[in-house]
């Protein structure tokens, strides 16, 4: 603008800017504003017409207005009529105005788009420009809608000027990343790509940016342009600096357009054209040898423009994976940046090379660099270059230099930054675990790592230790040796107690023998520390005093004098407080044998993946650094063999798995009732009743006691004293467990069969239908899918409606509802069909009637096909019809309810589930679900006033099955107990199923 | 506490920066121009609170004062204080302005030194601070021993804020009744909000130490003296029948130190020693039989999308006899107005775009009037769909009387130690009220 007004006048505007900056405040300024406006407005008004120069004057002005930050609401209307000007400055400040400002506004946009199609069909290069210009600049759905063909016409029409072409490809980039649905790929598609033929450098720089964007989408359609762009490559890497012209800078030749070729290049395979290899190799080669050379100029554009194509160079070998000899001088040469003054380059360097150490070629070239990439870790000042320093020693470990990048993280530990520590600490552990020759160096190692940085290794870490302990007999022995050292330490970190703790209540016995560390000092040593630790360990601590009992029983006395203590059996706490009790007890009235068998040394765990990597994954997200990962797990299968794992015990037996479950998640208390597992069967539990589960560290006890010492009338009313009720166990709270136990239980949870629509099925809003009848379903950017049903007895309507979203009609619409084997024998879904165009707009309506016939699991799918801009839209809902959806409210009195419970006692007829409440409890909103679900809500029949208790009658065609439900809150832990017992076993543990979502 | 104090002018430049404490450093004063002064939304409370910081700003004119703070003080009372502040400079320098403010930095910081210490307010009064800090620069020589003493002894003494051996050949004092009246009525003339915020302010030149006793018709107090018996009549008779038999009640009042308010609490009665010169007696709020002096009667007529017809009535309510002065009507116009006409039987009345509103100005108009201001105003399509928010019409006048209807009863001195006796001392009454925040919806 300011060389506008210096070019043609415009002095009031000038003198308004002026006047603005003068002004002494904010106030003052906001005045002058609101005078210069009424001034404008006053112009703008009907009566008079104003000249060009005029309009475009006032026009910026109210540009610069709303540049400050103050609303305008007129002068659309004259920016518009500025488009119609034939001279270049009063169009410009038209666009100018239009781009800023216009926001999708109907009649506008009409006037708007007509200007735009004038200037892209007159002849005029500039004016073409303007439009292209301002078609990108706006990118909006309509602007795409509006000008999708034509800007492709401009761009690969012969006679377009090279300008015009330029700015046509980088508007159609901009349109195909805004609406890519909008942009028809055609017959211009191959003519793109002879744009890289073009003789004007500019022009190619836009149209690779523009293939480069399209490639990704669709690389079959583009796949020509890689001989191309090989062709282009080579005569720019070969021309000497000064045959570009005005595209060499500072003495590199062409540097964007290399970058962008060679990220085209990325999108494919190497070529597979021996000629166009050769040449491609050729090309690489250049760009090698070119950073060898002395640099041209000691200006920094120099070498940055240098280093940008060398780096995206060898990113493209790194992508093809495929030149030996290349991917060994790439990373020479990245060896030399590594040393090299700029930071920026150091830190690139280093992420190159994380990504080269994972191909098999470059691997041992990257491991000559490993002296330079500790000094890095050591001396580096920025705190992201070291980060890249350890991903790259954590990248290129292997068998050989295990030892010492692990020794050299650790003591790089002791100085680390807190935000990258936990990182390091999962490094070092995964590696200690993964390149481990002697297990005692393991041990050695991560006890290290707990004393240095305890505060961040995480729960997986040292659950790990005492899997790999566990499991292999020979470490054992050291194990127990070097905790027992490492305790004797003034102050010790918890995570180290606890461990501790672990491993000698297990193998305490194997180094009993020395005096040193006879049973009382073990014990000593551990009640020493007991105070200063946290209550999980304290009960971990707890755990392995009785299994001392078992172990030493000279120390009996002590300990049970130390359970007997007030501070334990009174404890606060009430896990503690409870295990004390128990251990006490056992320990008196148990016999030796009875205690050998209750106490017996924990079985192996089975082998699995290491839950530290799923952590650091995690961590990392599904970027790159798991992508290396899984190529560096490959590989090491391949270089390092089988033997890679270190946990290599063959013991796959599948019973103890519920110890790995226990151990390893904040699982539900540990009750001495075999519980029949309804959903995996490898739960069952063993027959030692009190196993080392007591080990596991749960958070939320007072769920299911112990032995049910405590009879709490919730129990009574169960009728947890029949005999009976003892199989009646709950099964575990699966929701409740963390992610790891469900990485254990993957493969055996029972897998919804899918239906055989090529759609996944959409489930998203099932849930939120159990409880409630109307609603949305389903919504995208095209279709909403709303619901409203009513059920009667074992009769339900469902109207359905479609919603069309866009302003274009839908095509050959169709939905119906499919039932697989086995529903469809137990549901009846009857569809009337739908009328096969919807409008755009409008809302279509689709009644279905459902009988059930007999009880049911699964639910029916709602297939929707349409075709919409002509493709195919294919979308597969869930339909939320569910069991519960049948029920009759039953209301009943106390001792009727209590009958009926009683008679229901078989154990396949209860279903019992304890899980985490996932939203808030609230009473009245738990009431409302409870209605919501279809049973009657029974006031006054608990004797606990917080219990809710429900009662109905689910109707089908051939069976009528009774439920009762009890939903047992605990706002303290945040956790349900729910029960539910019909005469039907499936029925229960449908319902449990559905309604324990709800909380 | 206090914790410093900061002056900038209207750029955000500091003038005058005065820390008290050790836990405000340097960067507040940065902190308070970046989020505040240079802030870019419009609404700015009084009060910020940036990183556990407390910042407490007052703006005269284009200066900024701003107390900082890092503990939990009474917002009222650091405000109190600022206002305090702005007195205390204009009594010495007249306008504060960046000028003034720059040209008389030393005195500032000496008079900072004084009322504040250690962020704890000391003695603010005016007179008694103008004893011993002067704009003459050093005056101490001029000062004997015992001047300086007896300076010293009435600043720590028990009335610190009047000195000894006062004495003026004719005893006069000044009083006048400042009230602001704010309204908010709807536009069927429904009053929604109405309160009078006003002000007692003394001038005082009495010789010697009197004794003053204040009397005003405020329900309480005559209340109170009805059931008291024998004293009242002397008051009652001497006011006469010219005030009826009102009274009004006064929700809260505040007064100046001097004021002893245990005697105010037990037999409402306000008796005091003031101070030399001018002060403020006291403050007060009423918010009941409100008399509202002027009647505002919009109409607005929107024909078609392009024109707006206003217009608008005044009505004065009050005694013909009373002249209401400095009257001005201020209309707001539409954001789109390209164009305004206007007619008005009385006074000037001008389309004013920088502020979007037609303003009307009556230099003068007596009770029991009305007079009436009709416009068109042109307005120009826009595409917004936006409706005009029609914000109220407001006003500005002064009237000679009190609107919460307040009178003052009585006003006696005593000075037992001189010759002089109620009866010679000259006294002035005075009532003025303006318009505070006077709207009516349109």
């Amino acid at each position: 603008m300011p060389a506008v007004s210096k070019g043609d006048g415009m002095r009031g505007l000038a003198v308004f800017i002026s006047d603005i900056r003068n002004c002494k405040s904010k106030e003052a300024e906001i005045k002058r504003i609101n005078k210069e406006l009424a001034n404008i407005r006053s112009k703008f008004k009907g009566d008079k017409a104003l000249d060009g120069y005029s309009k475009k004057k006032y026009v910026c002005k109210l540009l610069f207005i709303f540049l400050l930050g103050h609303d305008i609401d007129f002068g659309h209307m004259e920016a518009v009529n500025l488009l119609s000007s034939n001279k270049y400055t009063e169009k410009q400040i038209g666009y100018l105005f239009i781009s800023v400002l216009v926001n999708s506004n109907s009649d506008l946009i009409r006037l708007i788009n007509n200007a735009i199609k004038n200037d892209l069909s007159s002849r005029n290069p500039t004016f073409m420009n303007l439009a292209l210009h301002c078609i990108a600049n706006v990118g909006s759905r309509e602007m795409a809608e509006a000008f999708a063909a034509d800007v492709p016409r401009i761009l690969v029409a012969g006679d377009t000027m090279d300008s015009v072409k330029q700015s046509a490809a980088l508007c159609l980039l901009r349109l195909n990343r805004t609406s890519p649905d909008l942009i028809p790929m055609g017959e211009w598609t191959s003519r793109v790509v002879h744009l890289l033929n073009d003789q004007h450098l500019g022009v190619v720089t836009a149209a690779t940016s523009l293939i480069i964007t399209l490639a990704q989408k669709n690389p079959d359609d583009f796949k020509t342009s890689v001989s191309l762009a090989v062709a282009r490559l080579s005569r720019i890497v070969t021309s000497a600096s000064t045959d570009l012209q005005d595209y060499t800078y500072y003495f590199v030749a062409a540097p964007w357009l290399s970058v962008k070729l060679l990220r085209l290049l990325q999108c494919y395979p190497p070529p597979e054209d021996a000629a166009i290899r050769g040449r491609l190799t050729e090309c690489l080669e250049t760009i090698l040898n070119k950073a060898q050379e002395p640099p041209k100029s000691k200006k920094v554009q120099h070498s940055n423009a240098k280093n940008a194509v060398l780096f995206e160079a060898i990113s493209l070998i790194i992508h093809h994976d495929s030149e030996p000899t290349l991917l060994v001088r790439a990373c020479n040469q990245l060896g030399q940046f590594l040393q090299h003054r700029e930071t920026n380059l150091r830190y690139l360097a280093l992420e190159s090379m994380c990504t080269l150490a994972s191909s098999e070629f470059s691997h041992e070239a990257v491991k000559t660099h490993i002296e330079t990439v500790i000094n890095a870790l050591k001396t580096e000042r920025d705190v992201s270059v070291r980060q890249r320093a350890v991903d790259l020693l954590y990248a290129m470990c292997d068998r050989s230099n295990a030892k010492q990048i692990v020794a050299e993280m650790l003591s790089y530990l002791e100085t680390a930054d807190y935000s990258i520590r936990e990182e390091i600490v999962l490094k070092v552990a995964i590696l200690a675990e993964k390149y481990a020759v002697e297990y005692t160096w393991y041990v050695d190692t991560i006890l290290n790592l707990i004393r240095i940085a305890g505060d961040y290794v995480s729960e997986e870490v040292w659950y790990r230790v005492i899997q790999i302990v566990i499991n292999r007999d020979d470490v054992q022995g050291y194990a127990a040796k070097t905790v027992f050292e490492a305790l004797q330490a003034p102050a010790c970190h918890e995570n180290l107690v606890k461990v501790g703790g672990y491993i000698l209540g297990e193998f305490g016995n194997l180094i009993a023998g020395d005096p040193r560390s006879s049973p009382l000092i073990q014990f000593n040593l551990l009640h020493s520390k007991f105070h200063l630790c946290s209550v999980p360990t304290r009960a971990l601590l707890l755990s392995a005093y009785v299994k001392f009992i078992n172990l030493f029983p000279e120390v009996k006395g002590t300990i049970q004098e130390v359970l007997r203590s007030d501070s334990q059996l009174r404890n606060a706490d009430v896990e503690l407080q409870q295990r004390a009790v128990e251990y006490l007890r056992l320990s008196c009235i148990a016999s030796t044998d009875i205690l050998a068998t209750v106490l017996e040394e924990m079985p192996p765990f089975p082998e699995r993946e290491s839950s530290i990597l799923a952590k650091l994954k995690k961590k990392k997200g599904s970027g790159t650094v798991s992508d290396v990962e899984d190529t560096r797990k490959e590989r090491n299968t391949n270089v390092n063999g089988s033997t890679d794992h270190t946990t290599a015990t063959t013991n796959t037996k599948p019973s103890p798995s519920s110890f790995v479950s226990d151990l390893l998640a904040a699982a539900p208390p540990p009750t001495n009732r075999p519980r029949p597992v309804p959903s995996s069967s490898i739960l069952h539990m063993p027959l030692s009743p009190l196993s080392p589960q007591a080990y596991a560290v749960h958070s939320a006890a007072p769920l299911t006691p112990f032995y049910q010492v405590t009879s709490s009338p919730s129990s009574d009313l169960l009728g947890l004293g029949n005999s009976s009720a003892v199989n009646s166990g709950s099964p575990p709270a699966a929701s409740n467990a963390a992610s790891l136990l469900v990485d254990v239980f993957s493969e055996s949870l029972p897998v919804a069969p899918l239906g055989t629509a090529s759609a996944p099925i959409i489930e998203e809003n099932f849930s939120r239908f159990v409880c409630k009848n109307n609603g949305v379903l389903y919504e995208n950017q095209l279709l909403q899918i709303g619901l409203k049903s009513e059920f009667r007895q074992n009769l339900g309507r469902m109207y359905v409606f479609y919603g069309n979203k866009t302003s274009t009609q839908f095509l050959n619409f169709s939905a119906s509802v499919v039932c697989h084997e086995p529903l469809n024998a137990q549901l009846n879904v009857h569809t009337k069909t739908a009328d096969p165009v919807v409008d755009g707009g409008a809302q279509l309506q689709q009644i279905l009637n459902i009988e059930c016939l007999s009880d049911f699991v699964e639910a029916p799918v709602l297939n929707i096909n349409f075709r919409y801009g002509g493709s195919v839209q294919n979308i597969a809902v869930r339909l939320p019809v569910t069991l519960n959806k049948f029920f009759q409210p039953t209301e009943m009195m106390s001792q009727d309810f209590f009958q009926r419970w009683k008679q229901l006692s078989d154990p396949q007829q209860e279903v019992q589930k304890i899980f985490k409440a996932k939203h808030s409890m609230d009473t009245e909103i738990t009431k409302a679900k409870i209605i919501g679900f279809g049973t009657a809500l029974l006031d006054g029949v608990d004797p606990n006033p917080s219990n809710f208790v429900g009662a109905g009658v689910i109707h089908t065609k051939t069976i009528q099955v009774g439920c009762l439900l009890r939903l047992e809150p605990n706002t303290q832990a945040q956790m349900y107990r729910l029960t539910l017992r019909t005469s039907r076993g499936s029925v229960s543990q449908r319902l449990c199923d559905l309604l324990s979502e709800q909380f | 506490m206090i914790g410093g104090l900061f002056i900038y002018n209207h750029k955000g430049e500091v003038l005058i920066s005065r820390v008290y404490r050790d836990d405000i450093g340097r960067n507040a004063v940065d902190a308070f121009r970046v989020n505040v002064i240079h802030a870019r939304q419009q609404v700015r409370s009084p009060v910020t609170n940036i990183a556990r910081t407390s910042f407490f700003h007052v703006k005269r004119s284009n200066i900024w004062l701003a107390a900082v703070t890092k503990q939990n003080v009474n917002a009222a009372m650091v405000f109190e204080f600022l206002y305090k502040m702005c007195d205390v400079m204009t009594a010495y320098f007249g306008k504060i302005s960046e000028e003034n403010i720059k040209n008389n930095f030393v005195l500032i910081y000496e008079l900072l030194d004084e009322i504040l210490d250690f962020g704890y307010p000391q003695n603010s009064e005016t007179g008694a601070l103008k004893t011993f800090i002067t704009q003459q620069g050093i005056k101490s020589q001029h000062h004997t021993k015992e001047e300086q003493s007896q300076i010293t002894s009435q600043v720590t003494g028990q009335i610190g804020w009047r000195r000894e051996g006062i004495k003026y050949r004719r005893n006069e004092l000044f009083l006048d009744v400042l009230e602001s009246v704010n309204l908010l009525m709807s536009p069927q003339g429904q009053v929604l909000s109405a309160h009078v915020s006003g002000r007692v302010v003394m001038k005082s030149y009495l010789s010697g130490m009197p004794e003053c006793k204040f009397g005003m018709n405020d329900k309480i107090v005559i209340d109170k003296q009805g059931k008291g018996g024998t004293t009242d009549e002397a008051g009652k008779s001497e006011l006469g029948g010219s005030s009826g038999k009102q009274s009004i009640a006064i929700d809260d009042c505040t007064f100046h130190q001097c004021v002893r308010l245990s005697k105010f609490d037990s037999e409402r009665s306000i008796s005091f020693i003031p101070p030399d010169g001018e002060y403020e007696l006291m403050r007060y709020r009423t918010t009941k039989d409100i008399i509202l002096p002027f009647r505002v009667i919009p109409l607005v007529r929107e024909v078609g999308r392009t024109k707006l017809e206003v217009k608008v009535v005044i009505k004065s309510n009050f005694k013909p006899s009373l002249l209401a002065q400095k009257i001005e009507v201020r209309i707001p116009t539409p954001l789109n107005t390209s164009g305004v006409q206007v007619i008005c039987m009385k006074g000037k009345a001008k389309y004013k775009a920088s502020e979007n509103a037609i303003v009307w100005k009556i230099k003068r108009m007596a009770g029991m009037k009305e007079s009436q201001i009709s416009a068109e105003i042109e307005l120009l399509p826009t595409n917004d769909k936006k409706k005009w928010a029609r914000p109220p019409i407001s006003m500005n006048f002064e009237v000679p009387f009190a609107p919460s209807g307040l009178k003052v009863r009585y006003l006696k001195v005593f000075e037992p130690k001189l010759n002089y006796s109620d009866h010679d001392v000259i006294k002035w009454v005075r009532y003025i009220g303006r318009s505070g925040i006077y709207e009516t919806r349109c």
